[in-house]
């Protein structure tokens, strides 16, 4: 065992090196824009260079003169396309405003034309060629921009339905001991995947196969197929491997049914391959948002109020947004509790899911707040959250499957040296640098949706498991490979997966951190349907079958556990029984309290996660605490942070392996959100200024010296059969909010803006 | 990126003439139409962007052979302008006679970039003022001459305080071009007329009213050599930037000092991430010379150098950071054991 493979403790399953490792290493993994396509013609966009106006006229004369050039598709000549509805409301779509349309302009970097030509080059150059005569209107940029909207999330947004509440919050809070209040602001942020936002588009006849990176390729397939007009059985959507998403490929984006419908026009494979700076403005992004926290306490620390009010921008037409409120009012045990999430509408493309979505933004302010808290209290805020940890959360009064966020904080605690924090800001210095100490909590639901697997069990052990999962850099290969292996019991290297497609069973999108354990539970049903047909081969008796179906059957119980008090299968003897060469099975699986519709809506490529405070009877959520040391310069007031620990406790760890690389990246992007992503907008033209990665800045190597992930042994049999909780948006929540703790206890600052930057530094 | 011509020169000459090509149309060099190719770290990127359009390319890396040499050993050292970043910054002599030289050049970009990118390319890189390197920004001087300044009032963080215009405010990003300065290095540059040297002070220009023309070296002119004269162990490049590596300076100081009996013999102090061109902190130096360092001194010195900076919406904070930068360079460079 390695740092890179921890041992795996109980209720862990083996830290096997990735099942795709060796094709990553050597290039032979073979991503969207990599695909071979016969005789492909190249796309390049045209995107606007304003966010609010309309097009007078294009001045083509110059592009059409570069050679190769062999067509150039604007609003006047588009295809045209249906429309689709935003993911979030039923539809398949990141945003309703379709380029290509009508001339007019709704954001910066809208997709205008499309050059298509011989090659990549000639396209590009006579993209560059084009001139473009507007009418600008004046846009709103964002908050405090003239011209903004803002009303209440609540009834305009269909996924945010309530704003909770319980209790008298503004008695308490008046009458609380002591009385905290708050604001807290986070920036504009782009996922940034290291792939670029590319797609190909082929047609075979009246069939289409798109090779285009994608976190729900059913979901793609589908919306492409709806605003195309056609049978979504005649799309399909093929990425075996994605070079990361973060949220940013789970919605359809208007450039795929563009190219589609280019593509069928010309009849010619179309390869769209968009620049880095076009990927600011064609995709989604994490929404600028602010906060206010009112946080009442008795002064033992136990909180009796609190409140806490978001608001978000969104686009002109779509009504998005996270709604993190639904987590911050059920971290803590509190009595008095109010919120209320607005959204704030301006000229700007519509944002959507980027890692963490609503936890990422709301914790920083809840857990910025609860650090103040522990400071008004001049308590150690390890035990503010120990005073206020609660085994239910206080809106609906429903009890946490299971909650190891203190197992957490002490074990990341001691393996941070926290004892060893003096408590004065300002006190701990190293030569030039400020030293500061800073934690926080993180959580993150625990998701589940319907999935389909198809498992094929040969004789001689080879299996092969079929289910359009995704493979996002998250280990989806590796854990599906894993669970096959163990439930049928058959050696590791025997099982091929295939996922990526959407020609296979459906899986549900590769966000929420719902993949594991939604195909992971779905691959174990299928797996156990194969071996109740060899059970029953070779043991026909009732009574022996009644006994093999408790051992093996559909058990809620962790695949470990079931396949140890699993008396072993002689495969061979019950093909023979049988007496075929291959046993393949194909099942459905849906987690417990998922809607009627469940299964028709996965075959038409629409999300039904359940799960986090949606349960009937219970919530499910995953724990960690994150312990930071970050060093200020004294005269440079350069900050950096040198140790990066976090604790995580998630249920049943599939493969420690993977789990801890997930984490690790994750504190990384925690520790980025808080001291350096930020995407900047001129405000006077509502348009993106550092939309590059040589401006919007990422962790180099050398910012991150020390990152230490800690798992926790946990087990809850009370969410889904893999017993397993996502863990991929669980480390970079709540980091942001611990840098800036550790900020406060080095400089005796309190900063509540995000990112940090040297000059938000007095000292 | 559009359709050039490509040229590779063999001999120095070769080089002169092709991109001499078009002199008389009497462009800007950074609007002449051949533009010589080096390491690429910026031409190639900038051409990508559409931001430079050369109609031809010329390629003087095969000069390499006479043009690369790293020469400290004699009165003067001597440095090839195809040098790549990489191998100045580790060689021994630079390392232990020209701190200086050897940190602001290890301190700058990617070990990749500084493997490909040469010295003479490295003083030439342009800004990275990003409404200059995006071209759907219409309004930039340096760009379209006349058309105004999208930085002035736009997003200005990395934008410079000193040495700006009412046309410009773009930085100039490099870091060794301030440790040239702060060694009043001299510039060898080969050309038409056969080759001529000059103060590398006078190679950048400030924007003024023109802030298309960056530098004043002419179509057809390359850098060959840089010189400095005499050794400057007592050096030290300061730099402070958003992230510990692979970014351009905040602010940075690059300080050369004589220090003997501890007066202050000589001072040399250029400043980097907060001008327009690489800065020379004369009034900072005719501070400093004659003087016994105290922190007190370094702080007169500081608030000298920034005495005529002119801050803007986002940019304010370079005055008082360069002030401190440049402090506690001289501290360090006073204190460093030599």
């Amino acid at each position: 065992m390695t740092a890179a493979a921890p041992e795996p403790k109980a209720n862990m399953g083996q830290p096997v090196p990735r099942y795709d490792a060796r094709s990553k290493v050597t290039g032979r993994a073979t991503y969207g824009s990599d695909m071979p396509l016969a005789n492909p013609a190249y796309a390049f966009l045209v995107t606007s260079a304003i966010a609010k106006g309309r097009i007078d006229n294009f001045d083509l004369d110059d592009a059409r003169a570069v050679r190769g050039v062999i067509d150039i598709v604007t609003h006047e000549n588009a295809p045209k396309l249906k429309e689709s509805k935003l993911f979030s409301n039923g539809g398949y779509a990141g945003t309703t405003i379709q380029p290509l349309k009508s001339p007019d302009i709704a954001h910066d970097g809208q997709i205008i034309a499309v050059v298509i030509a011989e090659s990549y080059e000639a396209a590009r150059e006579a993209a560059n060629r084009v001139k473009v005569g507007y009418t600008i209107a004046t846009p709103s940029a964002t908050f405090d921009s003239p011209g903004t909207t803002t009303a209440a999330a609540k009834g305009q947004n269909s996924q945010f339905k309530e704003d909770p509440k319980v209790g008298d919050f503004a008695k308490a809070f008046e009458g609380a001991e002591i009385q905290l209040t708050a604001s807290y602001d986070t920036p504009t942020q782009h996922h940034n995947p290291m792939e670029l936002f590319s797609t190909s588009c082929a047609w075979i006849g009246d069939d289409l196969v798109i090779y285009e990176p994608s976190q729900y390729v059913h979901g793609l397939k589908n919306g492409v197929a709806e605003q195309l007009g056609i049978d979504a059985d005649k799309v399909r959507v093929v990425n075996p491997y994605v070079g990361g998403g973060f949220g940013s490929r789970g919605s359809m984006t208007p450039r795929t049914a563009i190219i589609a419908g280019i593509a069928r026009r010309l009849n010619r494979p179309i390869k769209l391959v968009p620049t880095r700076d076009q990927g600011f403005t064609i995709t989604t992004h994490r929404a600028e948002t602010r906060h206010e926290i009112k946080l009442g306490a008795r002064r033992d620390g136990k909180l009796v109020a609190l409140r806490h009010e978001g608001a978000e921008v969104s686009s002109r037409p779509d009504a998005y947004c996270v709604g993190g409120t639904k987590t911050t009012t059920r971290l803590y045990a509190c009595p008095n509790v109010d919120s209320l999430v607005s959204i704030v509408r301006a000229d700007r493309n519509t944002p959507g899911f980027m890692r963490s979505p609503p936890e990422v933004p709301y914790l920083f302010a809840l857990e910025s707040a609860m650090d103040e808290l522990a400071v008004k209290l001049n308590m150690d805020p390890v035990e503010l959250r120990r005073i206020n940890d609660t085994t239910t959360e206080p809106i609906g009064g429903k009890p946490y499957t299971s909650r190891s966020l203190m197992a957490c904080f002490d074990e990341a605690g001691k393996a941070f040296g926290w004892a060893q924090r003096s408590r004065q800001p300002k006190s701990m210095a190293e030569g030039d640098w400020l030293i500061g100490y800073g934690c926080a909590a993180t959580c993150y639901p625990t998701q589940m949706g319907p999935a389909a697997a198809r498992v094929r069990l040969q004789r001689d052990g080879r299996t092969r498991v079929e289910i359009a999962g995704h493979e996002i850099g998250t280990g989806a290969y590796t854990v599906i490979a894993q669970t096959a292996a163990e439930r049928l019991g058959v050696p590791l290297e025997r099982v091929a997966v295939f996922i990526g497609d959407s020609d296979l069973p459906p899986a549900p999108v590769a966000g929420g951190s719902n993949s594991t354990a939604s195909t992971c539970s779905a691959v174990m049903m299928v797996c156990d349907q194969i071996r109740q047909r060899l059970f029953k081969a070779v043991m026909p008796s009732d009574s022996l079958t009644e006994k093999a179906k408790e051992t093996v059957g559909i058990s809620q119980a962790p695949s470990t556990q079931a396949a140890k008090s699993d008396r072993p299968l002689d495969i061979e003897k019950a093909f023979d029984a049988l007496g075929v060469g291959v046993v393949e099975e194909y099942g459905e699986w849906k987690p417990e309290g998922a809607p009627l519709d469940s299964f028709r809506a996965m075959h038409s490529g629409h999300v039904r996660l359940v799960g986090g405070h949606q349960m009937k009877d219970k919530i499910a959520y995953a724990f960690g605490a994150e312990f930071v040391e970050v060093r200020v310069n004294r005269f440079t007031h350069e900050i950096r942070c040198p140790r990066l620990v976090g604790a995580f406790a998630a249920g049943r760890i599939m493969n420690p392996r993977t789990a801890r690389s997930q984490l690790m990246g994750g504190l990384i992007w925690g520790m980025s959100s808080a001291l350096l992503e930020a995407t900047e907008i001129d405000e006077r033209s509502a348009r993106y200024v550092n939309d590059n990665l040589a401006d919007y800045l990422v962790p180099v190597n050398a910012d991150v010296p020390g990152v230490e992930v800690i798992l926790l042994s946990e087990q809850d049999d009370h969410i889904n059969p893999a017993g397993a909780k996502g863990l991929g948006e669980l480390a970079n929540v709540g980091t942001n909010a611990a840098i800036c703790n550790a900020l406060y206890h080095a400089t005796g600052q309190r900063i509540r803006k995000l990112p940090v930057r040297l000059e938000n530094i007095e000292v | 990126m559009r359709s050039f011509l490509y040229q590779r020169a063999t001999d120095p000459d070769m080089a002169v003439q092709a991109l001499s090509a078009d002199a008389a149309a009497n462009n800007p060099l950074t609007q002449a139409t051949a533009q010589p190719l080096a390491g690429g770290t910026t031409l190639i990127d900038l051409m990508k962007l559409d931001v430079m359009r050369p109609a031809a390319i010329v390629d003087i890396n095969p000069l390499a052979g006479g043009w690369s040499a790293i020469e400290p050993g004699g009165e003067n050292l001597r440095l090839g302008a195809l040098a790549k970043m990489s191998d100045v910054a580790a060689h021994d002599e630079i390392q232990r006679n020209y701190p200086v030289i050897a940190n602001s050049l290890k301190l700058a970009a990617s070990a990749q970039l500084r493997n490909m990118a040469t010295l003479g390319g490295n003083v030439m890189q342009r800004t990275r003022c990003s409404y200059f390197r995006d071209v759907s920004y219409e309004n930039c001087n340096k760009r379209n001459p006349g058309s105004g300044c999208a930085a002035m009032d736009g997003v200005n963080r990395m934008h410079a305080v000193l040495g700006v215009s009412d046309q410009c405010i773009a930085t100039y990003p490099g870091d060794f071009a301030q440790a040239l300065i702060a060694l009043d290095a001299t510039v060898e540059i080969t050309g038409k007329s056969g080759s001529r040297s000059m103060p590398f002070s006078e190679l950048h220009k400030a924007p003024g009213n023109s802030p298309d023309i960056e530098t004043t070296l002419q179509p057809g002119e390359l850098i060959s050599v840089f010189v400095v004269t005499g050794r400057w162990p007592r050096s030290v490049y300061l730099k402070a930037r958003d992230r510990q590596s692979y970014e351009f300076a905040l602010s940075s100081a690059a300080i050369a000092l004589d220090v003997r009996d501890g007066t202050i013999r000589d001072a040399r102090v250029a400043l980097g991430g907060v001008a327009t061109v690489p800065w020379r902190a004369r009034e900072a130096e005719a501070l400093l010379k004659g003087q016994k360092f105290d922190d007190g001194l370094a702080q007169r010195a500081a608030d000298a150098a920034f005495a005529d900076a002119r801050g803007r919406r986002h940019n304010s904070f370079k005055i008082a950071l360069g002030k401190r930068v440049m402090a506690r360079a001289l501290q360090q460079a006073v204190t460093m054991e030599i």
